[in-house]
């Protein structure tokens, strides 16, 4: 008769129902009422950002962009419970995790309208940039660990990436080495639900993403990615771990985009009216809101102030990027090598010739 | 031989090896290793085992499991870590145990490894090699004998770098470890082990992006890098024989090319014969070939030619020498380039 060799257990946290109603105690550190705020005010702060570049790019200022509407929890969790010398190897869908980290709000307007000085992050010089080819960046934060493993530095690497990235070789590889290696690692997956028309349900048929990381050997978490406490409280009980050496977790944050893939996308092609009204119904601000008026921690007046804050934050940055000339041309050749070979020298100066006086102002915006 | 052992010696910076070119990329590799403590290695079979080709052998005995790392069986994740170490300053030199098996790099090569500063505008970058053997002519097993350095030549941001002897080995390989950006170091399996020579470990690293003239000549420039330059220098004593002589330039820096050093050289003999094992369709000789056209054409006395492999699926081992460029082949390209010139 087959014996059991080992038993598999896919733990489910949340606190907080669509609702804002508490389902059990929140943990200790929620009683810090400044980082509840903060919270609160960045995920507003982004929406309202988010939904301004996709405006931009609707009037012709902007570059393909790929909104994170609905998934604010998940990021602002990552950013506020990251140590500073912590480093953040994100997606594209990090938004709110690099506001907080100090990537300024003219630099992501600068990424998506087409100038690379928008990596050049002022605030935070060891985060990763974008990372667009999916789930690539898994094995940089596999590296980024492995740095801090040989130096002795009790620091982590935290990586984000979406559901459709779940099934691809290098988040596998990466979660492999992490359980192997026992690196201080922070695997956080946006389970948005889609990766641009294919929903989770066809991505894998594993029950959850969380048991992912059961093949690796290392500790697989399942949270509602809309409950900003839950998904807190998982990102720090990961954090702790990394930074004791305790090895990596894989943390399935499970939301729902509800906008389209990026603003190339057109989502009503291949999504149902019912499927997203259903996804409007657990976003994570209002139940974040509703909580925080429920504990008079929150009120109308603050709401309006915070409003009226945000745009003007907004409006600076919108300014700013607008106002910032395009590199010169020739610059695409500044930052290939750190010394300059021969033969580029020679196409530098061809660029810089062909775009003449007032080449650097063709191609803006 | 215990290279890494040896150079442990109080005079092991003016000591010389008679060693092959495998023992040169573990001497250079040592060296390295001694002195820069972010330089680790990287990949499968590495430690315990020293390297299916014993290029690191005896490194984790000297420098520890920390810095010499056995991998899991995961191409894509030995050169993904890599690039996530060398944002974070170590200098990893990370092995692919045979240039059949790189491909699956090819995503974090093209995609982050060679652009890492150009997108930081300078932030971050990568200053890490990718090793690999490759090449025919060791009789080895499917997949196993490809020569493809043209994939990675043509992607900016990425230095492409193939010794031909264990003095370059040597050499180039400390220049490549020291350099800030990403390397694509490819040894001819061919001649890990063909020949010895001198060399000493003084830690004198070669320049990159410059090719070596290897032999001065008169009548016919014979370019070609890696193995080929055995058939190449055999195929110099020939026509020498026939009164042909034959400048031998090894190009060493696949990418960037160091054109200039051809140009003079072509300007000189008039002549111009490139050999490489690669295929010849978009080949790194068509490059060469292109930029002569451009560049050169008052001085060419005859066409450029190539002595290249086929376009064709490298042929198993029973047919594989029938595949690579011989010294005959070479012999006949020039002769004709002779015979047929103005």
């Amino acid at each position: 008769m087959m014996q059991k060799t080992f038993d598999f257990f896919i733990p489910y946290n949340r606190f907080m129902n669509e609702q804002g109603k508490l389902e059990q105690a929140l943990p200790e550190w929620s009683r810090d009422q400044e980082r509840l705020i903060e919270a609160y005010e960045t995920m507003v702060l982004i929406r309202n950002f988010d939904q301004k570049v996709v405006a931009l790019q609707r009037t012709g200022k902007m570059g393909t962009y790929p909104s994170i509407l609905g998934q604010e929890a998940i990021g602002v969790a990552v950013g506020q419970t990251m140590r500073k010398d912590d480093v953040l190897i994100p997606y594209y869908r990090d938004l709110p995790a690099q506001y907080l980290r100090g990537v300024r709000l003219v630099e992501t307007l600068l990424y998506w309208g087409g100038d690379e000085r928008g990596s050049q992050y002022q605030h935070c010089p060891e985060d990763f940039p974008n990372c667009v080819p999916i789930s690539t960046q898994m094995c940089h934060a596999a590296g980024v660990a492995t740095a801090f493993k040989i130096r002795g530095e009790k620091r982590a690497a935290v990586v984000t990436c979406g559901d459709g990235a779940t099934s691809k070789g290098d988040f596998l590889e990466s979660l492999n080495v992490a359980g192997v290696w026992q690196l201080p690692m922070v695997i956080v997956v946006n389970n948005n639900q889609w990766a641009i028309s294919t929903p989770r349900k066809v991505q894998s048929a594993g029950q959850t993403i969380a048991q992912k990381a059961i093949g690796a050997g290392i500790e697989g978490i399942q949270v509602d990615g809309n409950d900003y406490f839950a998904i807190s409280d998982a990102v720090q009980h990961a954090l702790e771990k990394a930074h004791a050496g305790k090895g990596a977790t894989l943390i399935e944050a499970i939301s729902y985009r509800l906008g389209d893939h990026t603003t190339a996308d057109d989502a009503t092609r291949y999504r149902s009216k019912e499927d997203l009204k259903a996804g409007w119904e657990k976003e994570p601000i209002q139940r974040l809101r509703h909580y925080l008026l429920s504990q008079n921690l929150w009120s109308e007046s603050q709401e309006k102030e915070l409003q009226n804050k945000s745009t003007k934050i907004i409006e600076t940055a919108v300014s700013d990027y607008l106002n910032t000339p395009p590199e010169p041309p020739e610059s695409m050749f500044d930052h290939l090598f750190a010394d300059m070979p021969a033969p580029l020298i020679e196409q530098r100066i061809d660029v810089k010739s062909l775009a003449g006086p007032g080449g650097t102002q063709q191609g803006s915006h | 031989m215990n290279i890494a052992a040896k150079s442990d010696t109080a005079d092991a910076s003016v000591v010389s090896h008679k060693i092959t070119m495998v023992e040169a990329v573990n001497l250079a590799l040592a060296r390295a290793m001694q002195e820069d403590e972010n330089v680790v290695v990287l990949g499968e079979d590495v430690g315990v085992n020293g390297g299916v080709f014993r290029a690191t052998v005896n490194l984790r005995e000297e420098f520890g499991l920390k810095r010499v790392m056995d991998t899991p069986l995961a191409e894509t994740l030995i050169a993904g870590m890599a690039i996530g170490m060398a944002a974070q300053g170590i200098r990893p030199v990370a092995e692919i145990q045979f240039m059949g098996f790189i491909y699956a790099t090819m995503e974090q090569i093209v995609s982050h490894a060679s652009r890492m500063r150009n997108r930081t505008r300078g932030r971050l970058s990568c200053p890490m090699v990718l090793r690999a053997p490759f090449g025919g002519g060791i009789h080895a097993p499917e997949h196993h004998s490809e020569s493809t350095e043209t994939l990675f030549a043509h992607i900016p941001g990425l230095r492409v770098v193939i010794p031909s002897s264990p003095r370059r080995a040597y050499g180039l390989l400390l220049a490549a470890i020291r350099n800030d950006d990403p390397v694509v170091f490819l040894e001819p399996k061919r001649i890990y082990r063909a020949s010895s020579q001198d060399v000493t470990d003084d830690g004198q690293a070669l320049p990159l992006d410059t090719c070596f003239t290897l032999r001065e000549g008169t009548d016919i420039t014979l370019v070609s890098w890696g193995a080929m330059i055995q058939e190449t220098l055999q195929a110099a004593d020939q026509l020498l024989e026939q009164d042909i002589s034959a400048e031998v330039i090894d190009v060493a820096s696949i990418s960037p090319l160091d054109m200039a050093t051809i140009r003079t050289s072509v300007a000189k003999t008039g002549r111009c014969c490139i050999v490489h094992e690669a295929a010849r369709t978009h080949g790194v000789g068509a490059e060469i070939a292109a930029e002569l056209s451009e560049s050169s054409l008052f001085d060419l006395k005859a066409p450029v030619s190539r002595v290249t492999g086929y376009d064709t699926v490298m042929p198993y081992y029973r047919n594989e020498m029938h595949y690579m460029p011989t010294v005959e082949r070479i012999c006949e390209a020039a002769t004709i380039l002779m015979e047929e010139g103005l």
